[in-house]
């Protein structure tokens, strides 16, 4: 193989992915900016003849409660989630116990279990609760079903961690909550950012909780969003216009914060 | 010592309250759920009267839920297949010292960013037989009519079913594919740069040509990770919910049909309790028999 000959080829393969990948984006900024007389199925691949934003206008005010519950929902789980992924993360890497690898399986087959095979008696215990349709509890469930994937995150981040630090931390006269607060916490800043990015992005995106656990005024987006298709005539540019929406504050954290995404993504995968 | 004593106290009073809230929202709801599936809540007013495995034998002679073993197995095999294969190629592509890499990078993970729920309506309208991808394909006379279609591909009787790849389903396969080969391409990517540089280096001082080191070098150290990618896929195509629900529903004769939808309306639309807990018992053990090997290879290894 030549140099001369897979230069070339390997930007045409890459290029005719990028247009495959680049294609659905196309797709729907064009539609979404087509007045609906203009949406027609012979003309979806051309461009707008004059830019016309009230598809956003209309999706906008259909769905900025649902966007406002997402926040309300989406903010304080990540933070809660985070806060205790990081405390087990540290009691499992730094203060092992009997047993204590076999309760970090234990929470970690819980990242992989479809939720279906909760689902039930969590609508029950929620009913229960009296947490069944309020972003509360939402929040409630997505901190515990988050456990394990934070729990996971943390304990590897906090393994790379000298054990050395802590022994002379200890040494110093130290205690368990002041070698969190001084060591763990400062030493894991982008653990910490990591975690968050990949809970905002998951909670946000989620949907069987958020379709099971709440109706009409308390739905996040994405729910409000598969129901913009409901009505009869679907106003494929309002659709469109709603999904860009709809996406718009976890693409904006891959543009900004992809590094960290991407680390997320791969811690996912168990090994650390 | 009466010190350290204070700090292991405080560390467990630490992890307690994870380890019961796992315990009970995971361990306790899913027994819970099992012994659902064994009972007679077949209304809004739950019966747990015993009733044996009875949900489970109906459930095996119903037509949709054979159509949804047939579409969870093709869809998890062409799903995983098209993700490890094309994330594998464009890593092993981008990982060349090409120009504008982080660009191309970034168009091929962005929609890892995205929900299945947004993928699924933009795909709905992109794959619209009457419009879509198929103005294009028909200037070369193909027009298929995807996700509406109720074709069977090499299909033949099994049960109540026509057995084959659902045409449908396939349009569902893209969108899935466009969305998730981020993740196999950041995983190849990550083995890939874990590489040493020498080892190619000194491969390519013996004189072996780019292919070689490819299939002899690159090949077996990736081996490790296509089997993360083929568990992690494998494990998100058996859940697979949302962009169906999106996208496609049930379709028609059930051909876009998987048994976590089918769950979700058998429980909260025809209030069948004890069927869509049984479906949702199915659903966990067939991800518990990719899971746990993986998850026990994985932490042995630690």
């Amino acid at each position: 193989m030549s140099k001369r000959i897979t230069r070339p080829l390997i930007y045409i393969i890459l290029i005719a992915f990028s247009l495959f990948y680049l294609m659905p984006v196309y797709v729907l900024i064009v539609t979404s900016l087509k007045p609906f007389d203009q949406v027609s199925l012979a003309t979806m691949w051309e461009l707008p003849k004059t830019l016309d934003f009230s598809s956003y206008a209309t999706a906008f005010s259909k769905l900025a409660p649902n966007i406002m519950n997402s926040f309300y929902l989406v903010i304080p789980a990540t933070l809660l989630s985070a806060l205790l992924g990081s405390l087990n993360g540290y009691v499992l890497s730094k203060w092992k116990f009997k047993g204590s690898e076999l309760v970090f399986t234990a929470i970690l087959f819980g990242m992989f279990i479809p939720y279906q095979s909760i689902l039930i008696p969590l609508i029950l215990t929620l009913r229960n609760m009296g947490l069944y349709n309020s972003i509360l509890g939402l929040i409630f469930t997505h901190v515990i079903y988050g456990l394990p994937i934070t729990t996971l995150m943390f304990r590897n981040f906090y393994a790379s961690i000298p054990d050395s630090m802590i022994e002379s931390a200890k040494i110093d006269g130290a205690n368990f909550i002041k070698i969190y607060g001084k060591i763990m916490v400062p030493l894991s800043i982008s653990g910490f950012v990591v975690v968050a990015i990949w809970q905002f992005t998951n909670i946000w995106n989620e949907f069987l909780f958020a379709v099971s656990l709440t109706q009409s005024d308390q739905q996040p987006v994405m729910v409000a969003l598969q129901n913009l298709a409901g009505s009869q005539v679907v106003e494929w540019n309002v659709q469109m216009a709603g999904a860009l929406l709809a996406a718009l504050p976890t693409l904006l954290v891959y543009i900004l914060l992809g590094k960290f995404f991407v680390r997320g993504l791969l811690a996912g995968s168990v090994k650390g | 010592m009466s010190k350290l004593s204070t700090d292991r106290l405080w560390s467990l009073a630490f992890i307690l309250p994870s380890i019961l809230l796992v315990g009970i929202f995971i361990y306790g709801f899913i027994s819970w759920t099992g012994y659902v599936s064994l009972s007679n809540w077949h209304s809004l007013i739950p019966d747990y009267s015993f009733s044996g495995l009875s949900n489970y034998a109906q459930l095996f002679k119903d037509f949709r839920f054979q159509a949804d073993i047939r579409n969870t197995l093709f869809f998890t095999i062409l799903f995983i297949a098209a993700v490890a294969f094309i994330g594998q190629l464009l890593a092993v592509l981008i990982d060349q010292h090409i120009r504008a890499e982080s660009l191309f990078r970034n168009i091929f993970l962005f929609p890892m960013a995205l929900s299945f729920v947004v993928t699924g309506v933009v795909w709905q309208w992109l794959l619209n037989p009457s419009t879509g991808v198929n103005l294009l394909l028909e200037k070369f006379g193909i027009s298929p009519m995807w996700y509406v279609s109720t074709n069977v591909l090499a299909g033949f009787p099994v049960g109540k079913i026509e057995f084959g790849v659902p045409v449908a389903l396939i349009a569902v396969i893209i969108a899935a594919v466009w969305q998730m080969t981020g993740f196999s391409l950041a995983m190849y990517l990550a083995g890939l740069r874990g590489i040493p540089e020498e080892l190619k280096e000194a491969a390519r001082m013996d004189g072996a040509s780019e292919a070689t080191i490819y299939f002899k070098i690159i090949m077996p150290q990736l081996r490790a990770i296509t089997m993360s990618v083929i568990i992690i896929m494998a494990h998100i195509s058996l859940k697979i919910f949302d962009l169906i629900y999106a996208m496609t529903g049930p379709g028609a004769n059930f051909v876009t049909d998987v048994p976590a939808l089918y769950m979700f309306e058998k429980t909260f639309r025809a209030n069948d309790y004890a069927g869509g807990a049984a479906i949702s018992i199915l659903l966990l053990v067939s991800v518990a028999i990719f899971i746990i090997p993986y998850l026990l290879m994985n932490r042995r290894e630690d």
